[in-house]
């Protein structure tokens, strides 16, 4: 038997570099992962190192190219996950970037506090959130996640800190937020966090069929915390745009704050490139709409299956076999957001690519704090299809263009596949941002919607 | 022999002096004793990450969190630190020796001084502190000793051979003073952990698969409060080093362990 070394302490720098891939899978990059375990490791890390050639990531739960930066040093920050205090009096948690939203939420639910905004899973880390100024079901009602960042400390590679807050350093505080962890990096932030009596949610799950049922479930939704729709993009004719609108609410009732079990099923392997075809799928569609039996079902659940129900089902993305999957996931402004949609799905269901999931849901008008947030009040879309190059990416171009005619954007946190004018159309911003940009951060994303790889 | 009775020993332990608390393995550990309330005095070399270890095991609960910077290399100072620690927690339920250092293997074949380091830091100055807390314990007939070893001590291999000979020797210590002290009522735990994905490894390419710190610290946990003896983690390597100590040497001297 061979057993590897462990023992042998090596220099960063001489580690090989190795594939690293992102949650969808695709692209897959090479290299040199650097994990940062303390708030200093940033500087040594950075030392000798030239610009443009490193990124902080932290769970890589970024569909696509966002988290990664090929033949460059990743610094994975996941070790960095120290709480520094937390006052129960206002619900204030500081802690370092590398914390993951699981890790907040084992500490802060059995003491009465919940997220002020979840995403569709809790592994991201509370550094990565704040870059891709992550969005949730309330969404409507609080708005992104970094209208709750108090404040945050960003180390730039040239050895400057600054505290940034609304305030105190505003701009590096809105350039950060959204900001794709490319102007320096954050060590630590401050969140708001907000009080709960029980882990349970009043839930309501709601059959509709079209889009006018749903903009009227989600007018009818408006003083509910949380909604989002699950739609079947499989079906056509009367079913076209069927769905079921899911909205719940914190359950009043003061009811035991115990801690998650840790997740136990893993899935085991990596599925053929056929697993996920038409028929699969709409098989899948037609399953779950018909789950819910009746047309409006009432439950009392869990935040856990509510909130992220993929999570327990560690390595979900092997379902899309090798190829890995596609993410799409738009932003249209209100005034397009109901022809835009119906467009967009008929192209979806006419090219014959099923989309195993795909969520909708209305945006609110909260403002985002970010320069380059991606929500903006309207509607979004996100779907995922797995990757077939001879299809899967026509499909993708045609979206995209429509979105752009219909004067909404792309989340750069799900994107694999935006050309840089679409890029640069989406987020006619982008100039002012990079200006804000550490020349020594950048990522296979930034270079390939913006062609930059010089220091500005 | 004496066959005075011995006080129940604690279960739940509640005042642990932790030396080496910057490491990995012992923050994980630290942090579920943080969350049981515990009251814990640390030691490490660095101010700087000490500083942010205790605010992270006091935000976690912890009743009450000491600090001492020290490098405990320096054998000299070690009578006045554990005192000052005793004296601080009021007590000591658990001693949890977790510091040490993988050192340059290669470098360390060429060098003496390279080797005399590792030695140093991992077996002569561990000896040192369990001198001196056994020395506390046995007449009070209470208390654990838990030492963090290795399953590189238990067979020297080309790979790491120096780091493993300072963890062999410590096992071979810490097994005699059990021996001696546990018919005193004093609890001696020697862990060996498997490589585990801490920053003492994160350098190996294949660091992101080893076992999770928090897995490896649970055990541990688990273990200090049952009063084991000895432990392998994760348990897999128990039979592991079964087989790799039983392979006969003129076999494994070809091996490229």
């Amino acid at each position: 038997m061979s057993m590897s070394d462990p023992y042998r302490l090596k220099d960063a720098s001489q580690i090989p570099s190795a594939p690293f891939e992102s949650w969808g899978r695709y692209p897959t990059y090479p290299a040199h992962t650097v994990p940062l375990h303390w708030q200093s490791d940033f500087a040594s890390a950075s030392a000798g190192l030239h610009n443009g050639g490193a990124l902080a990531v932290g769970m890589g739960r970024s569909y696509g190219d966002s988290c990664l930066l090929k033949d460059g040093n990743l610094f994975v920050t996941t070790g960095m996950n120290r709480l520094i205090s937390f006052d129960p009096a206002t619900g204030l948690l500081t802690a370092e970037a590398g914390i993951t939203l699981a890790q907040i939420l084992d500490f802060c639910v059995p003491r009465g506090f919940f997220l002020p905004v979840s995403p569709g899973t809790k592994y991201v880390t509370l550094g990565g959130a704040i870059a891709n100024d992550i969005h949730g079901k309330n969404h409507h009602s609080a708005g992104t996640f970094g209208c709750h960042i108090v404040q945050f400390e960003l180390l730039r590679s040239d050895g400057t800190r600054r505290l940034c807050t609304p305030d105190q350093n505003p701009d590096w505080f809105t350039a950060t937020i959204g900001g794709l962890g490319l102007t320096g990096f954050i060590s630590w932030a401050t969140l708001r966090m907000k009080p709960i009596v029980s882990r349970m949610i009043d839930y309501e799950g709601i059959q509709f069929h079209g889009i006018d049922e749903f903009l009227s479930l989600t007018e009818q939704a408006r003083n509910l915390e949380y909604t989002v729709s699950w739609v079947d993009v499989t079906s056509t004719g009367k079913n076209f745009l069927r769905g079921i609108f899911m909205q719940g609410d914190h359950s009043p009732l003061p009811a035991e704050l115990k801690p998650s079990p840790e997740p136990k099923l893993v899935f085991p392997f990596e599925a053929p490139g056929f697993a996920l075809n038409h028929a699969t799928v709409s098989l899948f569609n037609t399953a779950f709409f018909h789950k819910q039996i009746h047309k409006r079902v009432v439950a009392l659940q869990d935040y856990e299956p509510f909130f992220y129900p993929l999570d327990k089902v560690l390595h979900w993305n092997r379902m899309y076999g090798k190829g890995g999957l596609l993410q799409f996931q738009y932003a249209i402004p209100w005034e397009h957001a109901r022809e835009a949609t119906v467009a967009v799905m008929k192209e979806v269901a006419k090219s014959g690519l099923a989309s195993f999931l795909a969520v909708l849901k209305a945006f609110g008008d909260v403002p985002s704090p970010g320069m380059m947030s991606f929500p903006l009040p309207g509607i979004t879309l996100a779907l995922d299809f797995p990757i077939k190059p001879d299809k899967s990416f026509p499909l993708f171009e045609r979206l995209a263009d429509m979105t752009r005619e219909f004067g909404g954007r792309l989340y750069p946190a799900k994107d694999a596949a935006m050309t840089a004018s679409q890029f640069q159309a989406f987020y006619p911003q982008w100039e002012q941002f990079a200006r804000y940009r550490d020349p020594l951060l950048t990522s296979s994303f930034w270079e390939r919607v913006t062609g930059d790889r010089l220091p500005l | 022999m004496s066959t005075t009775a011995v006080p129940p020993r604690t279960s739940n332990p509640r005042k642990i002096l932790v030396l080496g608390a910057t490491s990995g393995i012992a923050e994980a550990t630290c942090r579920i004793w943080a969350a049981e309330g515990a009251h814990l005095f640390l030691v490490a070399r660095n101010a700087e990450k000490l500083a942010a270890v205790a605010s992270d095991l006091r935000t976690r609960g912890a009743a009450f969190v000491d600090t001492a910077v020290a490098d405990l290399d320096d054998t000299d100072s070690h009578h006045a630190l554990l005192t000052h620690a005793v004296n601080s927690l009021a007590g000591m339920d658990v001693a949890y020796l977790a510091h040490g250092i993988l050192g340059d293997q290669p470098a360390a074949e060429q060098d003496f001084n390279t080797a005399a380091q590792i030695l140093h830091t991992n077996l002569t100055a561990p000896v040192s502190l369990l001198t001196w807390l056994s020395n506390y314990c046995v007449p009070r007939h209470t208390g654990t000793l838990a030492i963090l070893s290795s399953v590189a001590g238990d067979r020297g291999r080309k790979s790491n051979y120096v780091y493993g000979s300072s963890k062999a020797g410590l096992s071979a210590f810490v097994s005699g003073l059990r021996n001696r002290i546990d018919r005193e009522g004093v609890t001696v735990l020697t862990i060996k952990p498997g490589p585990t994905r801490t920053a003492m490894t994160a350098a190996n390419p294949k660091s992101a698969k080893y076992a999770d710190p928090d897995k490896v610290a649970k055990s541990i946990a688990a273990a200090i409060a049952a009063e084991k003896d000895q432990i392998y983690v994760p348990f897999i390597w128990q039979p592991i080093m079964f087989i790799i100590r039983n392979i006969p040497e003129r076999i494994f001297k070809k091996l490229n362990l």
